[in-house]
């Protein structure tokens, strides 16, 4: 069953508290939620958390609920500012009323989309799920600039991600099409690449629009 | 359009049998992407020659030359090279306009073997448009080299055109282009298709036509469905009201697949390529590193980048155009051959043959015709252009420039250029005005306006480099106070500019070809016909300069404006005899220095002075041919601008160093 916002907003305000800061508890009159609220109960009722003379612990399986809790919401962070470009505190509420929707395998696809971020805008660990398991174990390194690669790497065009169209045509015209294998060759001062045989220098504006799926190992 | 068409099928199938010039000869039109060989084709064919080099996008105008095969006399036009049927840049334009318009009878689609895939997407575009293509993969022997195998009788079949496998600079594969040229008949083939839901737009947008175009309505209609402006315009006119129909259609089609059209229809391409290439092109696992490959690499990591550039400057620009150029050979030339022969000679001749002391003056005196001005352009200006021109072109040939082009973009951003001005820069070197025409490849205007002013500013061109290097040599230090102001100036103004004029700085692309060992023939004929050009270009300006000069000493109107200029000659410490160095300067920038060089051979400059007089001279305004050249490129407005700065500039500079030496002592 599905908990109730509130006792959401709770898990992850005992997560900060006692895994980010190090603290033994959380305490009742810091968490923002009133303490007669009947979230409290319904985490105690589901065996999540412990309260004893106003304080608050997990037990093992609301530390685990907590973990994803605190996931979905920085990866909701992530999709409204990066992808949405939302900011601010209007950013902050809609993060809030979206993080509710990303459960039952929604976060997964949304960390994917968002290439499995270390790291909520403000800058905070978010925790890996199983799909960063995933992605890590297979290699899959995902796709990036092609700003990110080293110099010597190879890779596969992914896409280009350009407002400019005749960039865009200029690109494909000289065999920048997703699909095709590229080879990166050096990064300074400019960026040269090799696409079939056929070498080509941009800068590194006109690199940060080219994506590339890594290749393995 | 469709009469139009039709009646010049039958004017080229007229049955006279040695038709003279344009009517009946046949046109055959050369495209394809940059650097892929299409100028040495055209040389090949017509014998006739344009400018071949190393480098993407250098043929900014269309050749027209004429070719005899088998007895039958055609139009071969070589056109700037293009990447797709959908132009970006002003070259590209230029040669679609040239393929839509022409109704060309052939169309040689020239691509790089080791490219074939990707070049293949402008074939399938070519032969959609119902274009009579023949294609020519060129570059077989470095694509052999690499291990790379073709099936050209396969690909030739499939593609229901003719097709040879060449490598033009060896000569391979002319003959065979020849005989597919004389025994050219139209082939019937099917045209490449698209997938279902392409198809389906292409053909919604092409049934709505009612009128015939030059390429195929399936070409117009892609046209149309990537917002090409000018097919746009062009179809807007031809079909009247029932443009809006069209246009209506576009419209939801291109919302329709709004998301990526461009990428879509490239992919199909490709897909289309693949299946043409399967069985036809074999690429090995492993590929060859050649010995170009590590020069290239060395070329362009600044580690080892910096120092070659350093060695290829001080070995051909110091050395062989500076030393050899400007000292050995102008020693021979100006030195033994003029002073020492050609003028006592001919000033006798012409002495004993025209008594009249006036017109003697015209020919053989002070500011003659022929010991002045022929001397200035045989004896100093033509060894040091032709051995810059044949450095240029040995550089050009070899692949080296685009690297050194990403090697100095950055520097280059910062005074509002891309590493792509490289080649303008570079050129400027030789002769400022030819530069200043090159500058039309540069993407955007604003770009454009701040290279043609460093062009004007601060950039000498070879004949004023080696004149001043010669004179400043003399003289220790005074090259190094030189080089720093017109470096500082260089720089501060390129900022400056960049600054102040509108605009972004564009991305910078551009395609890297192979280094390659330059061929002699090739650096010979182009060296010979820059020669030729510039040649060309400066003696009548010299020989006018000579008359000018003389109409003003012999009305004494020349000495008035030595005195005029004298307070601003004293402004900046100079004798009132360097003013005349500065009027020679208007008319050619090497003339001027070369008065310089009178004046320092008769002792009437200190080296502080010397110093001074070659920031100024050099800084001074474009001569005469460059500013109208300015002025043809740039706009009136523009010319008078720069022209009005780079003076004020120019003295002003002059002021500053002048008062700065007298201070500092240094000179």
């Amino acid at each position: 069953m599905k908990l109730s916002e509130r006792a959401e907003e709770i898990l992850e305000a005992m997560w900060t508290a006692i895994e980010e800061n190090g603290e033994g508890f959380a305490a009742m009159e810091r968490i923002g939620v009133a303490a007669d609220d009947p979230a409290f109960d319904e985490l105690t009722k589901r065996a999540f958390i412990e309260i004893k003379e106003g304080r608050i612990t997990f037990r093992p399986e609301g530390k685990k609920e907590g973990r994803s809790t605190i996931r979905r919401h920085r990866l909701a962070e992530r999709l409204i500012m990066d992808v949405l470009n939302i900011r601010g505190e209007s950013g902050d509420n809609k993060a809030c009323q979206f993080e509710h929707l990303l459960n039952e395998g929604v976060d997964a696809k949304v960390c994917t989309m968002l290439n499995h971020p270390d790291t909520c805008p403000h800058g905070k660990a978010i925790p890996s799920g199983d799909c960063c398991l995933e992605a890590r174990r297979s290699g899959d390194l995902g796709v990036v600039p092609l700003t990110e690669l080293k110099s010597g790497e190879e890779g596969r065009i992914a896409y280009i991600q350009t407002e400019d169209n005749k960039k865009m045509q200029k690109l494909v015209a000289m065999g920048v099409l997703p699909g095709n294998p590229i080879h990166l060759l050096q990064s300074s001062p400019s960026y040269i690449f090799r696409v079939g045989y056929s070498e080509f220098a941009v800068d590194a504006e006109m690199a940060r629009e080219i994506f590339i799926s890594r290749l393995q190992g | 359009m469709a009469l139009f068409r039709r009646r010049r099928r039958r004017r080229s199938s007229c049955h006279a049998p040695f038709a003279d010039g344009v009517c009946g000869a046949k046109k055959v039109l050369l495209v394809g992407n940059p650097n892929v060989g299409k100028s040495v084709l055209f040389n090949a064919l017509t014998g006739a020659y344009v400018t071949v080099s190393n480098y993407p996008g250098t043929s900014v105008e269309v050749a027209r030359g004429t070719a005899v095969i088998a007895g039958e006399r055609l139009e071969i036009i070589d056109t700037p090279g293009m990447y797709s049927l959908l132009p970006i840049t002003e070259e590209e334009s230029v040669a679609r306009r040239i393929l839509l318009e022409d109704s060309p009878d052939m169309v040689i689609h020239v691509i790089d073997a080791r490219n074939l895939e990707r070049m293949l997407a402008m074939t399938i575009q070519l032969i959609e448009a119902g274009l009579p293509v023949i294609l020519v993969v060129n570059i077989m022997d470095e694509a052999e080299r690499q291990g790379i195998t073709i099936d050209i009788p396969l690909l030739s079949t499939r593609l229901g055109i003719p097709a040879v496998g060449a490598a033009i600079a060896k000569k391979r594969g002319l003959s065979e282009i020849r005989e597919i040229i004389s025994h050219y008949r139209r082939p019937v083939h099917p045209v490449p298709e698209y997938s279902r839901r392409l198809e389906n737009d292409i053909a919604e947008v092409a049934g709505l036509f009612r009128n015939r175009f030059t390429i195929s309505p399936k070409a117009v209609a892609l046209l149309l469905l990537q917002r090409d402006q000018e097919m746009t315009n062009l179809v807007r006119v031809k079909e009247g009201e029932g443009f809006a129909a069209v246009e209506a259609k576009i419209r939801e089609k291109v919302y329709a697949r709004r998301e990526s059209f461009h990428l879509d229809l490239s992919l199909e391409r490709r897909k289309i390529a693949e299946r043409l290439l399967s069985g036809v092109f074999h690429v090995p696992d492993k590929r060859r590193t050649t010995f170009g490959e590590k020069l290239s690499r060395w070329a362009v990591r600044p580690l080892t980048g910096v120092p070659l550039l350093l060695v290829v400057l001080y070995y051909g620009l110091y050395q062989f155009v500076g030393v050899f150029g400007a000292g050995t050979l102008v020693d021979f030339f100006e030195g033994k051959l003029f002073e020492g022969y050609f003028n006592p000679w001919v000033t006798g001749i012409v002495k004993d043959a025209v008594p009249w002391p006036v017109i003697q003056e015209l020919f053989v005196g002070e500011y003659g015709v022929i010991t002045l001005g022929l001397r200035y352009a045989i004896g100093i200006i033509l060894p040091v252009v032709a051995t810059f021109f044949l450095f240029f072109s040995i550089l050009e040939d070899s692949g080296y420039f685009p690297r050194l082009a990403l090697l100095v973009d950055r520097l280059f951003k910062k005074i509002g250029l891309t590493g792509r001005a490289v080649i303008p820069m570079v050129l400027g070197f030789g002769c400022d005005t030819m530069a200043t025409m090159v500058t039309r490849t540069l993407e955007t205007v604003r770009e454009r306006i701040i290279a043609t002013l460093l062009l004007s500013l601060a950039i000498p061109c070879s004949a004023q480099l080696g004149v001043i290097m010669a004179l400043l040599s003399q003289a220790p230090g005074a090259l190094l106070v030189w080089f720093i102001c017109l470096l500082l100036i260089f720089l501060a103004v390129g900022v400056l500019a960049a600054r102040i004029i509108p605009g972004e700085t564009p991305m910078f692309y551009m395609e890297l070809p192979p280094m390659r060992l330059p061929q002699l023939s090739n650096v010979l004929t182009k060296t010979y016909s820059r020669m030729q050009w510039y040649f060309m270009e400066i003696l009548p300006l010299f020989i006018l300069a000579s008359i000018l000069l003389w109409i003003g000493k012999i009305t004494h109107v020349f000495e008035k404006l030595s005195d005029w200029t004298a307070p601003v000659m004293a402004s900046i410490g100079l004798p009132r005899e360097a003013a005349v160095a500065f009027i020679f300067g208007f008319f050619r920038r090497d003339y001027g220095a070369a008065g310089l060089y009178d004046l320092q051979t008769q002792g009437l400059l200190n080296p502080r002075q010397l110093t001074v007089a070659a920031v100024t001279l050099t800084l001074f305004i474009p001569c005469i041919a460059q500013f109208l050249i300015i002025k043809k490129e740039r706009g009136t407005k523009v010319a008078v601008a720069i022209g009005l700065f780079v003076s004020v500039l120019a003295f002003g500079s002059g002021y500053l160093l002048n008062q700065f030496l007298l201070t500092t002592g240094i000179l």
